[in-house]
């Protein structure tokens, strides 16, 4: 459930970059406590970890499809909250980086559907009061809940942007009932997983500083809420940028007098789409043939400049 | 398992990084605030934005050509990343039949502009971000982050993950090989599953040890040494204003427009 740039507008990135910033940073903080300890390295390779095996799919008995494991939950249960928040990070960011899965400006979407709702929303509410008497039951409800409310976030922050057409409610039921399936199977890998080292080494399986996940969740979930509020009442507005353009220079720009700025002036107050409300004006053919053709033109313009480029760098 | 055995050609953005140009030889601290800005100001466009976006592209196009990027590579990585988007994206047409403009006698919908829209935003965005990885390496990502302010323990986690994805990647294919090869074409179960990550688990925690003891001994204080030092000259800092001026330019200024009424003899 990566979510794309191409789908994630400046402020939702904006609002969630700074709630997942803000608990990367007080996981940074505790980690760095523990890095004369080791952890590390020991993060590191795991992130390592984590990485191989979300690719290695296994059969799900009975139902002919496959499923991998995330890995937010079995981490949180090896090292703790923060430094489970933190590997997961590195893993999206060498996914975004290497693999165009999710990118840049959706990362703080991804960290926090992926990484914060794990780490710092269901393993301390639901996996740790569960831990010591119903261990199995407390992943399992964890997992799925986990999934579920990382794909109500997607849902929820496709809305907010509006980049896509779906209809918000029609989105989060088509999204959050298969991400239920696959939390469970993400659920049986980590019982499974923490069964086996259980037995294998039963050291590590009860491994993980405790603690110190209070303080991040406060604040991310402050930052979230004044974060959602703003990206709702701004997405109102359909573009952050020519408001603040607007708000600059207290009006539209004149259009000045010479030849090639009018044409643009009237080739934009012809445009397809005025302030995003088409009207059925006259000309709208033309306006959108000399659309299309700007950009093709624009794009052949584009490849000969590379294309120059390439052969002045080959020449010397 | 296709996906795993895709962990092999990772090391091409690698090898692509290691070479030497005008790009490489770029701050990596100015080309992440130029992507940085890049995929910000794609990602500002309204959702009907077509046209307007296609000027973008030189950025990408133009950081290929002199960083000696091969195209078919950028795109072959794009191609696999599509699906997802893709598949939010072709519910638009269907959702949105409002016709938006007219081609002759064609009527084109708003979900069919937007459709395209989302297409080239992935396009620019995706390519943004793999060009600056195949310019800068990995250790210059992370050494740029780190000196952006990102947490060190981060930077130091990132670079980790990369280095050990590898080491384990072909660990994890090997173990996968002997399984496949004795299980004569039988799915992997949840049970096998966990035996055999949990194997690698055991493997990647003991390197770890390992590998922390041996940084130890060999004077490791919790600093990657820098193998160049990043050093911010004229160039970087001529290279950044000049793509946030450029950014800022086609952001305001729809290109493709003024181009596209001067071709057709000015608008009616």
């Amino acid at each position: 459930m990566h979510m794309s740039d191409a789908l994630v507008s400046p402020l939702v990135g904006a609002a969630f970059w700074a709630v997942s910033g803000t608990a990367l940073y007080g996981s940074g903080k505790g980690a760095a406590r523990e890095a004369a300890s080791g952890s590390v390295p020991l993060t590191g390779v795991l992130g390592a970890f984590i990485f191989t095996v979300q690719m290695i799919n296994f059969a799900i008995p009975g139902t002919g499809s496959s499923g991998h494991l995330g890995g937010g939950l079995l981490l949180a249960i090896l090292l703790g909250p923060q430094a489970a928040f933190l590997t997961l990070a590195s893993v999206l960011l060498v996914q975004a980086l290497f693999f165009a899965d999710g990118g840049l400006l959706a990362l703080g979407c991804n960290l926090f559907n992926m990484g914060f709702i794990p780490a710092f929303i269901t393993f301390p509410l639901i996996y740790r009061p569960l831990a010591a008497r119903a261990r199995t039951a407390g992943i399992l409800l964890a997992a799925v809940a986990a999934l579920g409310l990382g794909a109500g976030a997607v849902a929820l922050e496709t809305r907010l942007s509006g980049i896509s057409a779906l209809p918000f409610r029609t989105f989060l039921a088509a999204l959050v009932p298969i991400h239920l399936v696959i939390g469970l199977v993400e659920g049986v890998a980590t019982v499974a997983l923490v069964r086996f080292l259980a037995s294998a080494r039963p050291e590590l399986a009860e491994g993980g500083p405790r603690g110190g996940w209070k303080a991040p969740a406060l604040v991310a979930v402050l930052a979230l809420v004044t974060g959602g509020g703003l990206t709702w009442v701004a997405s109102r507005n359909p573009d952050g940028l020519e408001w603040a353009i607007l708000r600059v220079a207290g009006r539209e720009p004149a259009p000045a007098g010479d030849p090639l700025h009018r044409a643009s002036a009237r080739a934009a107050e012809a445009a397809p789409l005025p302030d995003y409300a088409p009207k059925g004006q006259a000309g709208r053919a033309a306006t959108s043939r000399a659309g299309l053709l700007g950009g093709a033109a624009t794009l052949a313009l584009v490849a000969l400049a590379a294309l120059g480029l390439r052969a002045l760098r080959k020449t010397p | 398992m296709s996906a795993l055995a895709s962990l092999i050609p990772f090391g091409t953005l690698d090898e692509l990084a290691a070479a030497d140009s005008p790009v490489h030889r770029l701050d990596p601290r100015a080309k992440l605030l130029a992507t940085a800005l890049f995929i910000v100001a794609v990602a500002s466009f309204g959702r009907y934005e077509v046209a307007a976006l296609a000027p973008f592209a030189l950025y990408p196009a133009a950081l290929m050509a002199l960083g000696g990027i091969p195209a078919g590579f950028i795109l072959s990585r794009m191609l696999a990343a599509l699906p997802f988007v893709l598949l939010l994206a072709a519910l638009n047409p269907v959702l949105d039949r409002a016709p938006l403009l007219t081609l002759g006698p064609v009527a084109i919908s708003g979900g069919w502009v937007s459709f395209a829209s989302i297409l080239m935003r992935f396009a620019l965005t995706v390519g943004a971000a793999l060009v600056l990885v195949a310019t800068t390496s990995m250790d210059g990502v992370c050494l740029g982050l780190e000196r952006l302010g990102a947490p060190r323990a981060f930077a130091q986690q990132v670079a980790f993950l990369h280095r050990y994805a590898f080491v384990l990647g072909a660990e994890a294919l090997r173990i996968h090989r002997a399984r496949t090869l004795r299980a004569f074409g039988g799915k992997l179960t949840p049970g096998e599953f966990a035996t055999l990550a949990g194997n690698l688990l055991l493997r990647a925690w003991d390197r770890a040890r390992r590998i922390h003891v041996a940084m130890l001994t060999r004077g490791f204080t919790g600093r990657f040494p820098e193998p160049r030092p990043l050093a911010w000259g004229t160039r970087d800092l001529l290279f950044t204003v000049l793509c946030a001026a450029a950014f800022a330019a086609l952001r305001v200024w729809n290109l493709p427009r003024i181009l596209g009424g001067l071709l057709a003899g000015g608008a009616p």
